[in-house]
């Protein structure tokens, strides 16, 4: 559905996106996974006819869209980072006018902008101006004006972030929905567990650079026989890793918060001795917890981005959200 | 077809969202009579000096109530992020800058008609050459709004809009033979006078009020129509260059 070659743009002398590469088929949920600036939005703003590339081609459903990107809009909803609707408008209104965009006839707009505020839940905020709506609300309609005119492609750009817990909630349900409903969909996010649980196929992207494409479970692969368990201590973090490890060399410790080790292992870890020991270095250990390898692992693993990196990422983009 | 339902709804969108909205309405009178008024008085020259008045209060009621409202509503689209919405339509780019800028072409043309239908209590308006008049204000209209959206890519905040705006408002409504006969205009600043467009729409507002021009009719109305084309191409040029980048 989406083949993109050799991908690249810069804005003076900041390369935004440095070649990149990857196909996206039909009906797959496909996430783009990298912290703030890594040219998420730049990329999606090329693939959608916002911005012009550099270098490379982009082909949506057989058209060459870095040669006439108008062609390929009809096929195309976007959901913007920013919730663009018109302040002044009705929610119905901004619905409806959004379907005019895509050439839909009055009656066929105004019964699918009803639809679509009844199922995002917003059918009582049908009257009321864009303008008076919550965050939550905003994000909802905005999702709702990109797939107006039920397009086969949906591009999403970050489409929770800096909005409620409960909210983010409902909106990673309509995207799964969406999705078992056969639309394609490329979402940008750099909430890890968002993309973990959503997409079918994600692509790390640091510094305008695609780094790993893959699907999850291939991905999360490379976690398997790893085991690793968190410890809650009283002292320096950092000095009770170099003593687990000169006691231990086959086993990976790493300071990971203030008071917070983690110990890494190819084999089950073993509590005991290691409470033991800490405890004989005069560290009082409060707690000691089994972790999951998790997705963001293998992202900080494959990147070199930390995960407190990503977290910032997330405590700058506004509340909630989180997945 | 589907173009055309965008185009019309753009349109329609953007007279419900700012056009038609009481205080554009209100300003869009009250502007034009005040310079009415003002002239008017300040003239001293009573009744007579109507339809020496007339000509330039069109024309400025014109000027300001495209300009003003187009470079505007457009820099607060673009900086509220709603304009992409119209960039990512399937429409091209040519007719959805026409739809953009229809309704403050509309407007313009029914700022031009609050002095005409004042001036209709003052002085025999019969007159008046219709036939080169509407045109030259439907011209006007045009370029003056064409003008705003050349301002409005040129910009990124409202106020800058309406800052840059009267850089290009002022000094021609003094240099386009308005209130001042461009005989009258230093010959150094004349060259100026004839970059204008509205020195080209003045001239046929004062041929069909007063029946005096300066310049053939059809040589003015050749000009305007090459300003509005140049200013719509050097606009979209700068859209594709600066929003599609």
């Amino acid at each position: 559905m989406i083949h993109v070659r050799q991908l690249e743009k810069s804005f003076g002398e900041v390369q935004a996106v440095a070649g990149g590469d990857f196909d996206v088929s039909k009906g797959e949920l496909f996430g783009f996974l990298g912290p703030n600036g890594a040219g998420k939005t730049t990329t999606i703003n090329m693939l959608t006819g916002l911005a012009r590339p550099d270098a490379g081609t982009i082909h949506i459903a057989g058209i060459d869209c870095s040669r006439n990107p108008k062609a390929a809009q009809h096929l195309m909803g976007v959901v913007p980072d920013e919730s663009n609707l018109y302040p002044e408008l009705t929610g119905f209104d901004n619905l409806s006018f959004c379907g005019s965009l895509y050439g839909m006839a009055r009656r066929n707009r105004e019964a699918r902008a009803k639809e679509l505020l009844g199922r995002f839940g917003l059918a009582e905020a049908a009257k009321r101006k864009f303008a008076g709506y919550s965050r939550g609300m905003k994000r909802k309609l905005t999702i709702a004006a990109g797939i107006i005119h039920s397009p086969p492609i949906l591009f999403m750009d970050e489409p929770t972030t800096g909005i409620d817990v409960a909210s983010a909630r409902q909106i990673r349900q309509l995207i799964a929905d969406l999705n078992a409903g056969g639309t394609t969909i490329f979402l940008t996010t750099h909430y890890i567990e968002e993309a973990q649980r959503l997409c079918g196929r994600i692509a790390f992207i640091v510094q305008g650079r695609i780094v790993r494409t893959d699907t999850v479970e291939e991905l999360m692969r490379r976690t398997d026989g790893r085991h690793v368990v968190q410890f809650a201590v009283s002292n320096a973090a950092a000095d009770l890793c170099d003593v687990i490890v000169g006691e231990w060399p086959s086993l990976r410790c790493q300071a990971v918060a203030d008071g917070q080790i983690r110990v890494e292992s190819p084999e089950p870890v073993r509590v005991g001795p290691l409470v033991r020991l800490l405890e004989d270095r005069g560290a009082e250990v409060s707690e000691a917890r089994k972790l999951q390898p998790s997705l963001e692992d293998v992202f900080v693993e494959i990147t070199g981005i930390e995960a407190g990196a990503m977290k910032q990422e997330k405590d700058k983009s506004g509340k909630g959200g989180g997945a | 077809m589907k173009a055309w339902i965008a185009f019309w709804n753009i349109l329609a969108k953007d007279f419900r969202a700012y056009y038609l909205k009481p205080p554009n309405i209100s300003w869009g009178l009250i502007f034009p009579l005040a310079w009415t008024g003002m002239f008017f008085v300040r003239s001293g020259a009573g009744l007579d000096s109507v339809p020496v008045l007339l000509p330039g209060v069109i024309a400025v009621s014109v000027l300001f109530g495209t300009t003003s409202l187009l470079s505007v509503t457009v820099t607060f689209e673009k900086k509220g992020r709603s304009f992409e919405r119209l960039l990512l339509a399937p429409i091209p780019l040519e007719l959805l800058m026409v739809a953009k800028t229809g309704g403050a072409i509309l407007f313009g043309i029914a700022n031009a008609f609050v002095p005409v239908i004042f001036a209709a209590f003052l002085m025999d308006i019969w007159v008046i050459n219709w036939a080169t008049l509407v045109p030259a204000i439907i011209l006007i209209a045009i370029s003056s709004t064409f003008l705003g959206l050349f301002i409005a890519v040129s910009v990124s905040e409202v106020f800058e809009a309406q800052t840059f705006s009267n850089f290009f408002r002022f000094p021609m409504l003094f240099l386009c033979g308005l209130f001042f006969p461009l005989e009258q205009i230093p010959a150094w600043l004349r060259p100026l006078s004839y970059a204008l467009p509205l020195t080209y729409g003045a001239d046929v507002l004062h041929t069909s009020v007063r029946h005096v021009g300066s310049m053939p009719l059809t040589f003015d109305f050749v000009l305007l129509a090459v300003f509005c084309a140049a200013l719509f191409a050097v606009s979209l040029r700068n859209i594709r260059r600066k929003w599609i980048a």
